[in-house]
């Protein structure tokens, strides 16, 4: 490996980093915002929204990211939407990721066991105060483990924007390795920065992950 | 709309032509890593200091590197290291198998390290085996759990599987921009009923398998 050609693309890696983890940070937020929205929708058996909502989910889930994006990025501009393609990649992200956190956070707040409900009600708390201080938390550490691996999965998927001619980490590298044959360096900085991008999220998940284990217990 | 490209000529065809090729990727990558998997994820059970080690060094490279990021290192790197070619099948076979071995693995021992001590002890108490035990009272359980998940698997396998584009398989998404491209004149509109009928052939094919993993848990539990 040669350590001139690293240093040489260091800034460049650098850069494509910065906006793979803005549009990742995005896309998983918008995904948080879709996917709370979502799963209120299903729990509480809104009419007609619920049925869309589970209409959404199920297409979303059973379709790549990658053909979503064609999709938005080249199929939606014919027909006169046009969109920016970094929007376009946030948008993406975010109606998949939005779909996975419905399941996620609904399967959350139906593990919580009715007699929660039922007590929390016959101690004379209101539905709202049922619902906010009794089913919400247990909910939400019941889904921990499932939010992370979702988070995690978001941003590994980030990897597919190259497809929309993004700047990214994996157009970047393409495109080095395509000019000047640095096949071994490029490769080394696009694992490097992965990891840098990736391991914090997965070590502090673990951490969330059993933190939140630790409170059902305790209950 | 686009859509009345797809009837001219033989494009129908080639755009299922060209779901063939990547569920028939996804299909053999499978197979792969559900038998490897069965194995490994056996073998994580035993809670052997090495294996533990080793196991869990693999579980973290496949949780946080991105499939492509593999897909890349192994169809630019293997070239590089050896100095041979490496067709781009090949390549997408050998990283699919190895991330879905990964996945497969952790749902093994998942499902395996699930089933309560109770189970074991109660066996020996009534006299049974190691071996008897194994087969008749803990491997039904496992199956039963396990079975659902592991056609989750598939889905998740052949929405992974579009990615073989990016490496320069003519898959359904290269078919489509190719007949896009042909026919850029006389339908201007193609991308969108190109994509959007690419879009619905990848939810026809993930969903009824879906569906039939979710029918299985319930069934099962």
């Amino acid at each position: 490996m040669d350590t001139r050609v690293l240093q040489e693309y260091l800034p460049i890696f650098a850069e494509a980093f910065l906006l793979t983890v803005k549009i990742g940070l995005a896309g998983v937020a918008l995904a948080f915002v879709i996917g709370i929205l979502g799963a209120f929708i299903r729990y509480f058996k809104l009419p007609l929204l619920s049925e869309a909502v589970k209409g959404y989910v199920e297409l979303f889930r059973n379709t790549p990211l990658l053909v979503q994006l064609f999709f938005i990025y080249y199929g939606l501009p014919v027909m006169g939407i046009r969109i920016s393609a970094e929007i376009c990649g946030i948008v993406g992200l975010g109606l998949l990721g939005g779909s996975y956190m419905t399941e996620s956070i609904r399967s959350g707040l139906e593990a919580v066991p009715v007699i929660q409900t039922e007590s929390a009600l016959s101690l004379g708390m209101t539905r709202s105060q049922t619902f906010l201080s009794v089913i919400l938390p247990q909910a939400f550490s019941l889904s921990v483990p499932a939010l992370v691996a979702n988070v995690i999965f978001l941003l590994k998927e980030t990897s597919v924007f190259s497809a929309i001619s993004l700047m990214d980490l994996m157009f970047t590298a393409k495109d080095l390795i395509g000019l000047y044959y640095n096949t071994t360096e490029s490769l080394f900085l696009l694992v490097v920065f992965y990891t840098v991008m990736l391991l914090p999220v997965s070590f502090v998940g673990s951490i969330a992950e059993k933190r939140s284990r630790f409170k059902m217990f305790g209950d | 709309m686009g859509f009345e490209v797809l009837f001219k000529g033989k494009n129908m065809v080639r755009l299922l032509q060209g779901l063939g090729v990547a569920l028939q990727i996804s299909l053999i990558s499978v197979a792969i890593s559900i038998v490897l998997g069965l194995i490994l994820g056996m073998l994580m059970s035993l809670k052997k200091p090495f294996i533990n080690l080793v196991s869990r060094v693999y579980l973290e490279i496949v949780r946080i590197m991105p499939q492509m990021v593999l897909l890349f290192i192994v169809f630019f790197g293997y070239t590089k290291l050896t100095g041979r070619n490496i067709s781009a099948e090949s390549s997408s076979l050998i990283v699919f198998s190895f991330w879905g071995t990964a996945e497969m693995a952790d749902l093994v021992r998942g499902c395996m390290a699930g089933i309560p001590k109770i189970q074991y002890e109660s066996s020996r108490a009534l006299g049974l085996s190691r071996l008897q035990t194994y087969i008749y009272v803990i491997i039904p359980q496992i199956v039963r759990r396990l079975l659902p998940l592991s056609i989750n698997l598939i889905t998740r396998m052949i929405k992974t599987t579009s990615l073989i584009m990016m490496i320069g398989i003519v898959e359904v998404l290269k078919v489509g921009q190719q007949i896009i491209e042909a026919n850029r004149k006389s339908s201007p509109h193609a991308a969108f009923g190109v994509f959007a009928t690419i879009f619905l052939l990848y939810f026809i094919a993930c969903w009824p398998i879906s569906c039939l993993a979710k029918y299985l848990e319930k069934k099962l539990a």
